[in-house]
């Protein structure tokens, strides 16, 4: 799950390096998610960029500022995968998708490679569940599913998988995933990490 | 800086919060009490079946109590004077108030939901920080420092925790303060200088550790390179240019070593060029030795130099330094080894156990279904191959699921299978003859003189393998059609296959060397003899002319010399290196390149789609180009004992395949059609890689260890064995005491014993390892039958709720049929719709949490509605749910999470 943290220009950041450090405080960020200095002016960069008149240079009088789900899904690392909206709304504290730098700068720490596999995994649960119900159920599945093949599965075919699914992972037998199913299922997959 | 101030008045706001706090505290703690009955006697009620659950948390209950005895001292007295029947729902309701406490101040990986607010952590910052400062008493000061060092440990593990962003800074800030504020205080007592000096110090510590880590990200190389091509192409490919970074890092420090240590110090400290025999290009050669044909081969004056084991002297110290030159090269050599297992080993175990146990197939579609998609895919085109391939991937599972192995005439596929695996067989020993047979050929032609011969005569062996190492695979994949395995099988079944090509070609040619050398080693014996006879002439015809002449000085290139068969090997190998990588980039460049243009350019004046048809471009080809990577390594240690200039060279070709291939791929490659992903197999490879060292490093130590170096070249020239280098060293640098300890250890007395102790340590961990996974796959077989017996148990629960449901219906409904009878009978004009809209009222307010059921089943049975519902309360606190019938599902969680809800 590492989203490739960041892959492109630097060239927004070199203006008033100094300053702007200060403001956006990477060294207090830096306690918080797994980058450092550098990649999280980087990802300021990649922020800026995303909306130019929204985002201010300036963090001392509006450091209210949040782009909107639109923008931030299609970055990129994001716009092919089939789980962008569930990613950016399970981190933004609204839940609609609204991101503001700290956020954002959180979603990347979490997908990046550093974070460890518990953390990942309890966002993950997050991502894939869509009705926020705290449960994967039926419905998450199918939603998993059909995002996944892109609806190319038959509905007697989705109906299997997810039934397998939940068959396979339920430990506690109440026809869906809690976290404590997912979190063992998914510590045991080979390619969980990446 | 402006920051702070803007910190300061909030710590002020903060104080002067906390004097209120402090003040109404008492009052608070009344009302807390209250609350607290309150709670117990609601849950009183309906505990009974929570009590397991309650032994658990008295235990955790009683640890926090530990920890915090002091701050609910009071709140406990109260408890205790209550009587014991009460005591443990009382128990029960701290425990749900303290969690509250311990979330913020516990660092341990608890994992909490989102749903906790950032108030209580308000609330409990507020609480801590009515510990004062100015009154301390050695035990407060004790708890203080206690709680900064829980706070800095919350700083370092923040960032592992699944919080909102605005929240971690929140906790971050105050805990930052908390954690500034009391250390300061800490420190200022009469003793505490040191304490405030250490803080300083792990303070200084940290932001070095910090800029360090910043200078360490700063200098990866290529990262972006890679991560390019991560997002266009998947893990995978990238796993092949991480594979060649790592041993781009590794190559370097060998180069490190063998440069610093042996190269540089021959050519700066040792004898110059010319000096001595083995240092000068001999007469006869002196023509041709700078010719760029012969250089090419490595012959003339890049024989006669430092690259080669052949220029090294034997003398024992040279230079100012008195560096040990023989010495130091043995080492070096078994430097390299012994640091490349090193590492290898290391990387082995770490990859290991990030991997964990992931081979059992049980949950198959679980996998699929969580983690198919690779999260580094950028680019739309491997994005849609992805899609494609996750939809096949599921489609083959359902297949299998739903025949559950048909298998369709076995033994045709088994036939197959053993014809494909005899055909590559003798593919394989196809190619190892053929090494062979033209391994014989040349040495022929060098008897004859290589003038005389074509330049395909010349390089016939590494052409041939070089040739047999690219289209054999192609045969292999043809081959591996007829087998008709799994994708992911078939993969390791070739990589299994090139790796015994390749291993066999590659002792094919080691044999043939080994001839070659036997034969060197005659013609040197020759030559020796020949020699002593020419320096009896020269002495004699000195000696006759009376010492009246002038001693007769002889040009050290007029000196005959020996073989020198070592040389012979690093030139051999440094060829090989050399042919191999040019190989490598021609295929390249024609293979991948101008096909590529081919492609792109015909496809306008063509008379079907080259680009989607036959042709197309190529794919990256993960595994051949990690197997060719890990050969060219196991030809460096193999040959970088006797040619210390293997690594450089190494060094170089890995630089330059990097740019190349980064290029190449994204300039003329597709994604891949079967989008695999890289973890699997990563330590697959790196077992591959020892296995090659081993196998490379049993070679060179063999001729090391057996065949007696060459008498006048090599820096261990004159010595029975190589490794005779180490007893000198002993003799005569250390003092006499040592030697003989060394010669006690290595006394078989000794030794013997100790590798007896090593075999039993390596048998008792190996036993104790498999105990372990034993223990290991009883608590899975547990694990699987008490889910099994759940669902029974669940599905048995439902039934019986069923069936209770209907009796509940049937009386329910009989009951109706009276109240009809008897309101027909009492009054005739009442009618039913009103009785029907008590009722509904009625079960309104029965059951306040429950949503209430779906309209229309109350209609069919309206009296009914009523009798279910306690019911399905009831069951929703037994922990074992069943849908109802007339009940939603979505309905189902929410009731569930009324209990969770109250205990947070």
């Amino acid at each position: 799950m590492v989203v490739a943290t960041c892959i492109l220009a630097m060239s927004v950041v070199r203006q008033r390096l100094h300053d702007f450090m200060r403001m956006i405080q990477p060294d207090e960020k830096w306690d918080c998610t797994f980058f450092t200095r550098k990649e999280i002016l980087r990802l300021h960069g990649r922020y800026h960029e995303l909306a130019p008149h929204l985002v201010p240079m300036d963090y001392t009088n509006d450091p209210d500022c949040k782009l909107p789900l639109a923008l931030i899904v299609n970055m990129p690392e994001l716009k092919e995968n089939p789980f962008r909206n569930r990613i950016v709304e399970s981190f933004s504290e609204d839940g609609m998708g609204n991101l503001s730098f700290n956020e954002f700068v959180d979603m990347f720490s979490v997908l990046s490679e550093m974070a460890p596999r518990e953390l990942k995994a309890i966002y993950a649960f997050k991502i894939y569940d869509f009705n926020v119900d705290n449960y994967l159920c039926k419905e998450d599945l199918e939603k998993t599913l059909n995002k996944l093949t892109k609806e190319e599965l038959t509905p007697e075919e989705v109906e299997l998988v997810c039934e397998k699914t939940i068959e396979e992972a339920d430990l506690d037998g109440d026809n869906k995933l809690s976290y404590a199913d997912f979190e063992n299922m998914i510590s045991r997959a080979p390619d969980f990490l990446r | 800086m402006q920051v702070r101030p803007e910190k300061r008045e909030r710590g002020k706001r903060r104080r002067a919060k906390n004097d209120q706090e402090a003040k109404g505290r008492e009052r608070d703690e009344e009302e807390q009490t209250k609350i607290k009955s309150a709670k117990t006697t609601k849950t009183r009620k309906k505990e009974k079946s929570r009590k397991t659950e309650e032994e658990e948390g008295e235990g955790e209950s009683e640890e926090r109590n530990t920890k915090r005895k002091k701050k609910h001292g009071s709140a406990k007295k109260e408890e205790k004077e209550e009587d014991g029947g009460k005591r443990t729902v009382k128990e029960k309701a701290q425990d749900v108030k303290k969690k509250k406490h311990k979330k913020v101040v516990e660092t341990s990986s608890e994992q909490e939901t989102s749903e906790e607010s950032s108030e209580d952590n308000e609330e409990e910052d507020n609480e801590e920080k009515e510990v004062r400062p100015e009154s301390l008493s050695p035990e407060e000061l004790e708890k203080l420092k206690e709680a900064v060092d829980e706070r800095k440990k919350l700083i370092q593990g923040l960032r592992g925790k699944p919080w909102p962003m605005k929240k971690k800074l929140v906790t971050l800030r105050e805990s930052q303060e908390f954690v500034e504020k009391y250390e300061g205080a800490l420190g200022k007592g009469k003793g505490r200088k040191l304490y405030a000096y250490k803080v300083m110090m792990t303070k200084k510590w940290m932001k070095f550790q910090r800029d360090f880590e910043n200078f360490k990200t700063a200098c990866i190389p290529w990262e972006m390179k890679i991560k390019e091509i991560e997002s266009h192409f998947g893990s995978s490919v990238a796993s092949y240019f991480i594979f060649l970074r790592w041993m781009y890092g590794i190559n370097m420090i060998l180069f490190g070593l063998t440069f610093g240590l042996v190269m540089v110090p021959e050519a700066l400290m040792g004898r110059p060029y010319g000096s001595i025999p083995r240092k000068t290009v001999p007469r006869a050669e002196e023509a041709s030795a700078m010719d760029f044909a012969v250089l090419w081969d490595w012959g003339g004056y890049a024989q006669y130099s430092v690259l080669f084991y052949g220029y090294y002297n034997s003398q024992r110290a040279i230079g100012w330094l008195k560096f040990r030159m023989p010495l130091s090269y043995f080492l070096v050599g078994v430097g390299t080894v012994a640091y490349s297992y090193m590492v290898v080993i290391r990387t082995m175990a770490r990859n290991a156990n990030e991997s964990g146990v992931g081979d059992d197939n049980s949950f198959n579609f679980s996998w699929k279904m969580f983690t198919s998609w690779d999260y580094l895919i950028g680019n739309p085109e491997t994005a849609d191959n992805k899609f494609a391939s996750i939809t096949t991937s599921f489609k083959e599972a359902i297949l299998e699921e739903q025949e559950s192995r048909k298998d369709d005439n076995i033994h045709l596929t088994r036939f197959l299978r053993v014809l494909a695996n005899f055909l590559v067989l003798c593919c394989l020993a196809g190619s190892g003859y053929l090494i062979y047979f033209v391994v014989r050929r040349s040495q022929k032609f060098a008897l004859d003189g290589l003038e005389n011969h074509t330049w395909w005569e010349r390089n016939e062996v590494n052409m041939v393998m070089s040739l047999l190492g690219m289209f054999c695979p192609m045969l292999f994949d043809v081959i591996s059609t007829l087998e008709n395995y799994h994708p992911r099988v078939a993969l390791q079944w070739q990589l299994g296959r090139i790796f015994a090509l390749f291993l066999g070609n590659l002792y094919t040619f080691i044999i043939a060397l080994m001839d070659e050398i036997n034969l060197k080693r005659e013609e040197e014996k020759i030559i020796k003899f020949n020699i002593t006879m020419w320096e009896a002439s020269l002495y004699n015809s000195t000696v006759s002319e009376n010492s009246t002449a002038p001693p007769v000085t002889i040009h050290p290139a007029d000196v005959p010399r020996g073989p020198c068969w070592e040389t012979m090997v690093g030139q051999e190998f440094v060829r090989l290196i050399i042919s191999d990588t040019m190989t490598t980039y021609i295929t390249l460049l024609i293979g991948d390149f101008l096909r590529a243009v081919l492609v792109r350019f015909l496809n306008y004046c063509w008379c079907w789609d080259l680009e989607a048809g036959f042709p197309s471009y190529s794919e990256f080809d993960v595994s051949g180009n990690v197997l060719g990577l890990i050969f060219n390594q196991g030809m460096i240690w193999m040959g970088a004992f006797y040619a210390p200039c293997l690594p450089a060279l190494n060094v170089l070709r890995l630089h330059v395949s990097m740019y190349l291939q980064c290029w190449a791929v994204m300039c003329c490659n597709v994604p891949q059609e079967r989008v695999f992903k890289a973890s699997g197999s990563n330590n697959f490879y790196m077992a591959m890689l020892l296995v090659i060292l081993f196998l490379s490093t049993l070679p060179a130590i063999y001729t090391i260890v057996t065949i007696p170096p060459s008498f006048d070249c090599g820096p261990f020239s004159g010595k029975k064995r190589m490794f005779d280098v180490i007893h000198e060293t002993l003799e005569s640098d250390f003092p006499a005491w040592f030697s003989k300890v060394f010669s006690y250890a290595s006394n078989p007395g000794l030794v013997l014993p100790f590798i007896l102790l090593m075999v039993l340590a390596i048998y008792y961990l190996q036993s104790t390892s498999k105990s372990y996974k034993e223990a290991n796959v009883e608590l899975k077989k547990k694990l699987q039958t008490q889910n099994e017996e759940n669902k029974k148990k669940n599905k048995r629960a439902a039934l019986k709720a069923q069936m209770d449901l209907e009796e509940a219906r049937k009386a329910a409904s009989q009951a109706a049929e009276q109240q009809n009878n008897n309101a027909s009978l009492q009054e005739e004009e009442t009618d039913g719709e009103e009785n029907h809209g008590s009722n509904q009222r009625l079960h309104h307010s029965k059951n306040g949490r429950n949503p209430p059921p779906a309209a229309g089943e109350q209609e069919c049975h309206p009296p009914a509605t009523r009798a279910p519902v306690p019911r399905t309360y009831h069951h929703g606190n037994h922990g074992a749910p069943g849908y109802l019938p007339g009940f939603s599902r979505q309905s189902e969680p929410r009731m569930y999470r009324v209990p969770s809800l109250q205990r947070h």
